[in-house]
């Protein structure tokens, strides 16, 4: 076990430094797709952070309890794919009983949480570097609040430049990569405050 | 060791399935059962329906038909009716069809709202008229390459009572195209006074659930079932001089008030303006003038946008809006009928605007 790396420091890591949507470019297709309003994004990302808190524990108990000691581990894909699967087909039930709004704008995005490779992306880097169960849920939340931030903030500029006038050629997905790459190189600020691997 | 792993291998898999399966029961028979809901209906009716599923629906299952072209999906915006109990807010997808005005009235999309608590409602009283018929199919005839007429004979009950220009639903039952029935909107192009059928004009959509299913599925004798009648779709009594304007299948209920005007001898000045690509595409023609020769101020204008070589065509040419620049003289004393495609009726309405109609006496029905 990795024990070198205190869970705090994991979990500054997993949003500034190491944000799994701006340095390793995970799941960027509904942060393309719901990142036109604010309101929207912070439903996803909320989502989004929710299940990788809860993913990730889940993930690495299948691992560690039945993975590890049967020595089936490379079966962990399917295995964290049907954890996650079914995670979100609760998740989408619990929306959908609480609030109609946030069930009717995630729309489809709320089923594709389930293919979300930020959330694959994180239960399979925290079993290849070997942390805790600690250190895993931190990593998750983390992961999760980083990319929420990610996306809210790319919501926000969105929403601004609704009223500017962008070039033709870049309406659109365009515009929304260069921004994203900008985001992506103002975050490479934060890097060598705090290392993991 | 391969059969002892594999048997591992298996049971790991299906053991977390398992599991899995069993917890996201659990939570369907729980989280997601919202039990039995009551709808009441103009403080008057209760029904009780089970819970989670949209208003649209669950009426519907009631034999309470609120108009729908669209069958549920949300992209007609017609089935509105006004909730009068606490419902929480408007959806995202409610809210383009819905008016500044209609949301303080807190007119809502019955087919986007889902039932969870009890609800009250108001609806229309004709709604409460509208009602389920079994029909059979009495013949099918083309009219065009793209366009069957479909005649229904009533069944049970075997009269309907409408007024011309009026639509049915047609619910198309379960097949390849489509896992659930559906519903779509045609209107009648037969006149109110035959009452123990009904008439329809049904142009092909590629790939439409309904169309597909009436074209290449519907024989004669089959059982299919309609309800209505609905819609706002019908001439006004005034002295005013009448402009019919209609393409394709958007000739059923203008045919259906042509009838009915000869039936009840109303002379007003009429014309109306028909719109086709090429010939081939041109229907019922003979009738139509024999209508002219029945109603003495009535004028057919049939008008081809892309005539072809060989139709050798001497008659008006051009878009429908074109040709209503050509005819319209002064919009003074006129109102104006429109059936057809949105992208039709909206440059027609812009014409007719734009020749002195004002938008109150435009009447139409848009079947996207």
């Amino acid at each position: 076990m990795n024990q070198g790396i205190a869970f705090y420091a994991i979990f500054f890591a997993a949003i500034f430094t190491n944000n799994i949507l701006l340095t390793n470019y995970l799941g960027m297709c509904s942060f393309l797709a719901v990142s036109r309003e604010v309101k929207t994004s912070q439903g996803l990302g909320m989502a989004v952070t929710f299940v990788l808190a809860v993913t990730s524990v889940l993930n690495w108990l299948a691992y560690r309890y039945i993975l590890l000691p049967l020595d089936l581990v490379y079966l962990r894909y399917i295995v964290f794919i049907v954890i996650i699967a079914a995670f979100v087909q609760l998740l989408e039930m619990i929306i959908e009983r609480v609030s109609d709004q946030l069930y009717s704008s995630l729309g489809i995005f709320l089923p594709l949480i389930t293919v979300n490779c930020a959330i694959l992306g994180v239960s399979l880097f925290m079993v290849i570097r070997n942390y805790t169960l600690i250190n895993s849920f931190f990593y998750g939340l983390g992961s999760g609040i980083g990319w929420a931030l990610a996306i809210i903030s790319m919501a926000g500029i969105r929403q601004k430049m609704a009223k500017s006038r962008v070039p033709k050629g870049l309406a659109g997905a365009g515009i929304t990569l260069i921004i994203a790459g900008l985001m992506a190189l103002a975050f490479m600020g934060f890097s060598g405050m705090i290392k993991i691997t | 060791m391969p059969l002892a792993q594999l048997l591992i291998g298996i049971g790991a898999i299906c053991g977390v399935s398992t599991v899995l399966a069993i917890i996201t029961m659990i939570a369907d028979a729980t989280i997601a059962n919202y039990g039995e809901v009551t709808i009441t209906i103009n403080e008057e009716k209760d029904v009780k329906v089970a819970g989670g599923k949209p208003l649209l629906g669950s009426l519907m299952e009631e034999k309470i038909f609120i108009p729908s072209a669209c069958g549920g999906r949300g992209s007609c915006g017609l089935c509105k009716v006004k909730v009068t109990s606490d419902v929480g807010d408007y959806l995202p997808t409610e809210l383009p069809w819905i008016t500044d005005e209609e949301k303080q009235d807190n007119i809502r999309l019955s087919c986007q709202l889902k039932l969870k608590k009890d609800i009250a409602i108001k609806i229309p009283d004709e709604l409460f008229n509208v009602r389920e018929f079994q029909t059979e199919v009495a013949s099918l005839k083309d009219l065009t390459y793209d366009i069957k007429e479909v005649t229904l004979k009533l069944v049970e009950p075997s009269e309907i009572n409408f007024k011309a220009g009026q639509y049915i639903q047609l619910q198309v039952p379960e097949y390849e195209l489509s896992k659930e029935s559906v519903y779509r909107a045609y209107s009648a192009a037969s006149p109110p006074s035959i009452k123990d059928s009904i008439q329809l004009e049904i142009r092909l959509v590629p790939n439409g659930i309904c169309t597909t299913y009436v074209f290449d599925h519907l024989k004669v004798g089959d059982s299919i079932t309609i309800n209505g009648p609905y819609g706002e779709f019908f001439l006004r009594e005034s002295q005013r001089d009448i402009v019919f304007i209609a393409g394709g299948s958007g000739m059923a209920p203008i045919k259906s008030i042509l009838h009915d005007m000869q039936e009840k001898s109303i002379s007003r000045n009429a014309t109306y303006f028909f719109g086709a690509r090429s010939v081939r595409d041109l229907f019922l023609v003979d009738e139509m003038k024999g209508l002219e020769k029945a109603l003495s101020n009535f004028r057919f204008v049939p008008a081809l946008s892309e005539p072809l070589e060989e139709d050798n065509w001497k008659g008006e040419t051009g878009l429908i809006t074109e040709v209503l620049d050509r005819h319209l003289k002064s919009g003074e004393n006129t109102e104006a009928y429109l059936c057809g495609s949105p992208g039709m009726i909206d440059a027609s309405v812009k014409a007719l605007t734009a020749n002195g109609i004002p938008e109150e006496l435009i009447y139409y029905d848009k079947f996207a």
